[in-house]
């Protein structure tokens, strides 16, 4: 792989593990499917298709953190903000 | 979550910056993009794991920390009153214009800690803000009350607390806590700043809720009124 495109790919590695972190369904199932996605494209060589999966994951950084900010956002409106039915 | 009799045990329990706080540093980093304000100083009372809060406010924009150290049993009988007098003495010492905090603590539900710092510092107090605009050496503050929104003006120096719609707050990712890594903490004692953080009350007993019981289905009226009868109601 190219080397700046390297450095990319191992950045969005990590930031998506970290966020994992988080996963409602755990952080080891989020572990799992994130390395087998990740595995699955490692013999992507055309820089042009790597700079478009990066940019896929880029998208699902904002999808997680846009879900735990809903996530915070509900249960903090549920316990404080709606009348008890 | 295991409850004793004097409290919930939090021992090994991840702890994590109060969300209605994360708001609070959300609007404090938003107002230092717009160039509104020169400086966002995290602050946060407790032990060493408060530095960890401390560090995500900073990975979310603030320039620097403060951690006053407060452990064992004083940081167990750490209240409203006892943080709002280190507030009050770290916004005069570090002549602050505005202390901006989340309006209660979700361990405590106190909502006390905002008014009671502004009443020491005898500054002006915007609560449960949904909007907040500054206006020259004022600001403009949109509360949310039981009957709607009110708006305010209030002069700088103030007090705002801020609710839940104030702001979204980001997300401290990776790369950011890296960069916060450089950022300083600084590191105090409430005596340092002359407060005395001895109780002023006592936990007398902490339960559970008592359990609600399952309702009862009837078929018809008259079922109903002998049910009524028979448990005494009517």
């Amino acid at each position: 792989m190219a080397n700046p495109l390297r450095r990319e790919v191992v950045r969005l590695y990590k930031n998506l593990l970290y966020l994992g972190r988080e996963y409602p369904q755990g952080s080891t199932y989020f572990r799992e499917r994130l390395k087998a996605s990740f595995m699955k494209n490692k013999d992507v060589t055309d820089p042009e298709k790597i700079k478009k999966l990066v940019a896929k994951g880029d998208f699902v950084i904002k999808e997680l953190e846009a879900m735990y900010y809903l996530r915070k956002y509900r249960t903090l409106k549920k316990r404080y903000y709606d009348p008890e039915k | 979550m295991q409850i004793y009799k004097s409290g919930v045990v939090t021992d090994g329990v991840k702890h994590s910056m109060n969300p209605f706080c994360e708001i609070a540093v959300e609007e404090a980093v938003k107002l230092k993009e717009k160039k509104l304000i020169k400086e966002v100083v995290a602050v946060s009372c407790g032990p060493q794991q408060a530095q960890e809060t401390i560090r995500t406010a900073l990975a979310m924009g603030a320039d620097r920390g403060i951690h006053v150290e407060v452990t064992g049993k004083d940081y167990e009988h750490l209240g409203p009153l006892q943080v709002s007098k280190i507030f009050a003495a770290l916004a005069k010492k570090e002549e602050a214009q505005l202390v901006i905090l989340g309006k209660q603590a979700i361990d405590d539900d106190c909502n006390q800690t905002g008014q009671m710092t502004a009443a020491l510092l005898d500054w002006p107090q915007g609560t449960f803000a949904s909007e907040v605009t500054l206006e020259g050496d004022k600001i403009k503050v949109v509360r949310e009350i039981d009957g709607g929104l009110e708006t305010i003006k209030i002069n700088t120096p103030a007090v705002v607390t801020a609710d839940l719609r104030l702001n979204t707050p980001r997300y401290a990712t990776l790369p950011n806590i890296m960069k916060a890594k450089k950022k300083k903490i600084a590191n105090m004692k409430p005596a340092d700043l002359g407060v005395d953080v001895a109780p002023r009350l006592e936990v007398l007993k902490v339960e559970e809720p008592p359990q609600r019981e399952a309702g009862v289905k009837v078929e018809t009226v008259e079922d109903l009124v002998a049910r009524l009868k028979d448990t005494g109601r009517i």
